[in-house]
């Protein structure tokens, strides 16, 4: 399989870096301060290729707090809220757009 | 039930340690995910949108309650409550901890439970008729030879590290019920001319993006012959299949290009230089396979006892007696299919709790055993005709006695998008609401047996190329469609669908499905023609016309 960091990146809107994290598979995002994060509010959002590739290199650097890092779309609203790009995203975000069983 | 033996529980413990170590030092570092990667795939752990997914073998689909009791343990203690039944005789959890599964592995495996090769390029789980052992119209119980290929395959140090995936499949019933026409390797097991039973071999089966059905290079196998002439086939695959393309690696694709008879020529060769060798069958080897399948000592029973005449007056039970209850191959006894496809519950799931009261109906009127089909549907084996009211108010009381199996609400569907990292578009959904469309019984009734099949993408685990409603999941431009087959079947007479059209919004498939129904109660020749069959009869072009006329 490609490595992210050899796929091209074109950079068309606001972007950050996800992963699911190593001890549970949990989705998180990378933040400015280099760690990892479950609130999408929290993640560093990069609108330019350049700084899109820094962000998922730094996170494909770290080898052990999360697995498969790569970018994803995010939308911003007016208001600077960060809403996840796609349908994928917003189900990792939210989780199954279903009910789990067993719950009412 | 078979039972395992001390070779077995070994390699099995061994694992777990194994595992636990790997687990150990990933999680310090020491291994890379790289690394990790494809020793967790060995043991059926995958990456998904969320979590950790963990697949359990369930070997020809048949589970004891103790294990069932134990998958239970696993949903709760480890999971969020419930589990998923695949369409390949596993069952998979959603939501598994890496640091937890060590120890969720050590307790499956107190149960002779395990994940291995259930991922990876290896033989996958033998898949086999849910109905083993008790169908009326068996030549013989085609699990001991499910098993002996389980043993000679797991780890088999020459394939374990194929081309691609590799699926097998038996049947030993006319009618199939384990679709071995879409496996890499089919078996039918048949009496031939002679009174000999053997085995018909077919090849190159598969879905995906490139279906195909499995082509005949052996008419007739004989049974001393299974393990030679099957290693003669994984051998031409790993010497001839593609392994610089994941998209032409696997053996249909090898079939394909060779041709079935030039294939065939070269199993054939390999095989004449080792079917006199350690790989022909002692019977003696398959007689204590065989005494390790544990057959319940039935009592003797006369078929129609007054409870169940007295049952038969109540038209709750009937239409549930009449749906989801099929003939034993004794006497006084039938098989109970219990239904995971409830109206508006998504496909194969079960929760911890239907697990435990499942396990505890399986002891008390099936002799301790359930089994697994591969639609995502469960079945007690061993019940007597007297107790059937009994349990059909049990299963009801848990929500799997809707009468709705083969109906067009028994839907199989896979996970789809929300769960699986390769989905384009979502499938649980989409099933939840034709159930809700169809949750008039007596209309789904009236449209009589008719199979839905949904994936969420073009690698085909909800089998949608063999639906006789096929539902193919992709995503365009950022929007879920949906692209629509029609006059698919999985059993023995297995065709793969047809494309219907363009492929519509995820807020039109349903009603797309009602357009189909619809179009099909007109032009049935008669009530009792099949959806299937006015298919075969009338073509694809009708049902297309009803569904894009208004599109």
């Amino acid at each position: 399989m490609t490595s992210p960091l050899q796929q091209k990146l074109k950079i068309t809107g606001p972007v950050v870096v996800t992963a699911n994290r190593l001890g549970d598979g949990a989705v998180v995002y990378r933040s400015g301060d280099g760690s990892w994060t479950e609130e999408l509010a929290a993640a560093a959002v990069v609108t330019t290729t350049p700084a899109a590739m820094e962000l998922l290199t730094a996170a494909l650097s770290d080898k052990l707090r999360a697995v498969d890092a790569y970018v994803a779309p995010v939308e911003l609203t007016p208001h600077q809220q960060v809403l996840p790009g796609n349908l994928r995203e917003r189900i990792r975000f939210n989780g199954p757009t279903v009910a789990l069983p067993g719950e009412s | 039930m078979y039972i395992y033996d001390e070779f077995d529980r070994t390699l099995v413990d061994e694992r777990v340690r194994e595992f636990r170590d790997q687990v150990a030092r990933r999680l310090s570092g020491e291994l890379t995910e790289e690394e990790f990667k494809p020793l967790r795939l060995m043991n059926g752990v995958y990456l998904q949108l969320h979590a950790y997914m963990l697949r359990i073998a369930i070997p020809y689909g048949t589970l004891s309650s103790d294990q069932m009791r134990m998958l239970a343990h696993v949903a709760r203690r480890y999971d969020r409550g419930y589990g998923h039944f695949t369409t390949r005789q596993n069952i998979q959890f959603n939501w598994i901890k890496l640091e937890e599964l060590p120890d969720a592995m050590a307790d499956l495996a107190r149960a002779g439970l395990h994940g291995m090769q259930t991922s990876g390029n290896c033989v996958r789980n033998i898949t086999t008729d849910q109905w083993a052992g008790v169908a009326p119209d068996e030549i013989e119980d085609p699990r001991i030879w499910a098993e002996l290929l389980r043993q000679h395959l797991t780890l088999h140090p020459e394939f374990s590290f194929l081309p691609r995936k590799f699926k097998i499949a038996l049947t030993a019933s006319a009618h199939d019920r384990a679709a071995v026409k879409i496996h890499d390797i089919g078996l039918r097991m048949y009496r031939n001319g002679a009174g000999e039973t053997g085995f018909e071999v077919t090849v190159g089966g598969g879905l995906g993006r490139t279906p195909f059905l499995g082509k005949t290079i052996k008419p007739f196998l004989p049974k001393r012959d299974l393990l030679s002439y099957v290693e003669a086939i994984m051998r031409t695959y790993n010497q001839y299949g593609r392994r610089d393309n994941i998209y032409k690696a696997r053996i249909k694709i090898l079939v394909h290009e060779l041709g079935a008879e030039k294939f065939a020529r070269e199993v054939e060769e390999e095989w004449h230089s080792i079917k006199d060798g350690a790989l022909a069958l002692d019977p003696a080897v398959v007689a204590d396979i065989a005494a390790r399948f544990h057959y319940p000592d039935y009592e003797e029973l006369a078929d129609n006892p007054p409870e169940l005449a007295k049952a038969r007056e109540g038209e709750r039970f009937r239409t549930w007696l009449a749906n989801s209850v099929s003939n034993h191959k004794v006497s006084g006894r039938a098989i109970v299919t219990l239904s995971l496809k409830p109206e508006g519950g998504p496909p194969g799931d079960a929760t911890a709790a239907q697990m435990d009261a499942i396990a505890e109906l399986a002891d008390r009127y099936s002799h301790g055993e359930i089994r697994v089909g591969h639609e995502q549907n469960l079945a007690l084996p061993h019940v007597a005709q007297r107790d059937l009211p009994a349990l059909r108010r049990a299963l009801d009381e848990i929500g799997v006695a809707t009468p709705n199996v083969n109906l067009i609400s028994d839907i199989i569907a896979c996970p789809g998008l929300d769960y699986c990292s390769l989905a384009n578009a979502r499938s649980i959904p989409v099933a939840q609401e034709i159930t809700r469309r169809f949750r008039n019984l007596d209309v789904a009734r009236d449209l009589g047996r008719l199979h839905i099949n949904i994936s969420g993408c073009i690698n085909a685990c909800g089998h949608h190329h063999i639906g006789h409603i096929g539902i193919l999941g992709v995503e365009k431009n950022g929007e879920e469609y949906y692209q629509v087959t029609i006059g698919g079947r999985a059993d023995e007479r297995a065709e793969l669908g047809t494309i219907l059209g363009p492929a519509v919004p995820y807020g039109e498939i349903a009603d797309v499905v009602e357009d189909i129904a619809a179009a099909y109660l007109e032009l049935r020749a008669r009530p009792d023609e099949l959806f299937i069959d006015t298919v075969k009869r009338v073509g694809v072009d009708p049902f297309k016309e009803r569904v894009y006329a208004a599109r």
